[in-house]
């Protein structure tokens, strides 16, 4: 009965921090992606210039959410307190 | 220890090597990343043998990655002090893109071992600690070595009440540094495998190849940001 009120606990636990841990990330990527179209725009001989910029900080942002899915993850998979 | 089964994709399960009562070790890992080292070390020693003025195709290869690792470094290092961490920063990056393109461009399920799967060495969470652990001891011992007993003045800049502050960044570098690489390419593998037992053909494929851009961007992104905090102390 512990059990399998922990599981509940667990997914839904889960379902949420990957949920909210997409939320920030995916308003930053899209403000980066926007700010870097519009440079490309103004300037596209930087085109090269602001992929590889945007790519390595799109890395970053996404490392956001990652943290939200090893939580996830280790809630489902590596769950401490299921005995 | 309890693991939910969801369409036969296992997650924390791995192949044990037990040396005693309380210590074992992950045989998946240590296989691939044995195979990776030894793939890496044939694939730079048949590069370098013979250097020529005008390189074939091989030695062409070797020298773009050489200037790619270089520039990391000394963007991040400066001129003067690259040339010390120029190996270890090439070190991390080929290993860590040697093993995260070995667990998706070798087909590893081919090979029946008893327990667990072979895949990429970097989706073991103790790789990745291990690696950012190194990185770590890298940027203390780098510190002591240029800066002497005054590295310590480090810890009370700007200001003496940022000092816990401070002193709490040395934990949490490496542990983004490890749960960034850790959780990318478990993600990575996870939506491969989800996908895999969805539609086995043709449609994962278009994720496998983003899993590979993705993949060498974090060995990039490891190695700038272990070039960075090395930078970070010796500046």
């Amino acid at each position: 009965m512990v059990d399998s009120l922990i599981a509940a606990a667990s997914v839904v636990a889960s379902a949420v921090a990957v949920g909210f841990a997409g939320i920030g990330p995916g308003i930053g990527q899209g403000t980066a992606a926007g700010q870097a179209v519009e440079g490309i725009a103004r300037q596209p001989e930087a085109e090269g210039k602001i992929r590889g910029t945007l790519l390595l900080s799109f890395a970053f942002m996404e490392a956001l959410t990652i943290y939200g899915l090893v939580v996830a993850l280790s809630l489902l998979f590596a769950n401490p307190f299921v005995g | 220890m309890y693991t939910f089964l969801l369409s036969k994709i296992e997650v924390g399960s791995h192949l044990y090597v037990n040396f005693n009562e309380t210590s074992h070790l992950h045989g998946e890992t240590i296989i691939v990343s044995s195979i990776v080292v030894l793939l890496i070390s044939i694939f730079l020693f048949l590069g370098t043998r013979d250097l020529k003025k005008v390189p074939g195709s091989l030695q062409n290869v070797v020298e773009v990655i050489y200037e790619l690792i270089k520039s990391i470094a000394v963007t991040q290092l400066g001129p003067s002090y690259y040339s010390q961490f120029l190996p270890f920063v090439a070190t991390i990056f080929l290993f860590v893109l040697g093993s995260n393109w070995a667990g998706a461009l070798i087909p590893w399920k081919l090979i029946e071992i008893p327990e667990g799967e072979l895949a990429a060495p970097t989706n073991d969470i103790n790789t990745t600690a291990c690696l950012a652990i190194l990185t770590s001891v890298t940027y203390f011992g780098a510190g002591f070595k240029i800066k002497g007993i005054g590295y310590f003045g480090r810890y009370i800049k700007p200001s003496v009440f940022l000092l816990p502050i401070n002193i709490i960044e040395d934990f949490t570098k490496p542990l983004s540094l490890n749960f960034r690489l850790f959780g990318n390419i478990v993600a990575d593998e996870l939506t491969v495998s989800v996908l895999c037992s969805l539609v086995p053909i043709l449609i994962p494929v278009p994720i496998m190849v983003l899993g590979l851009f993705a993949s060498s961007i974090q060995a990039l992104i490891f190695s700038t940001l272990a070039s960075a905090y090395i930078g970070e102390v010796i500046e």
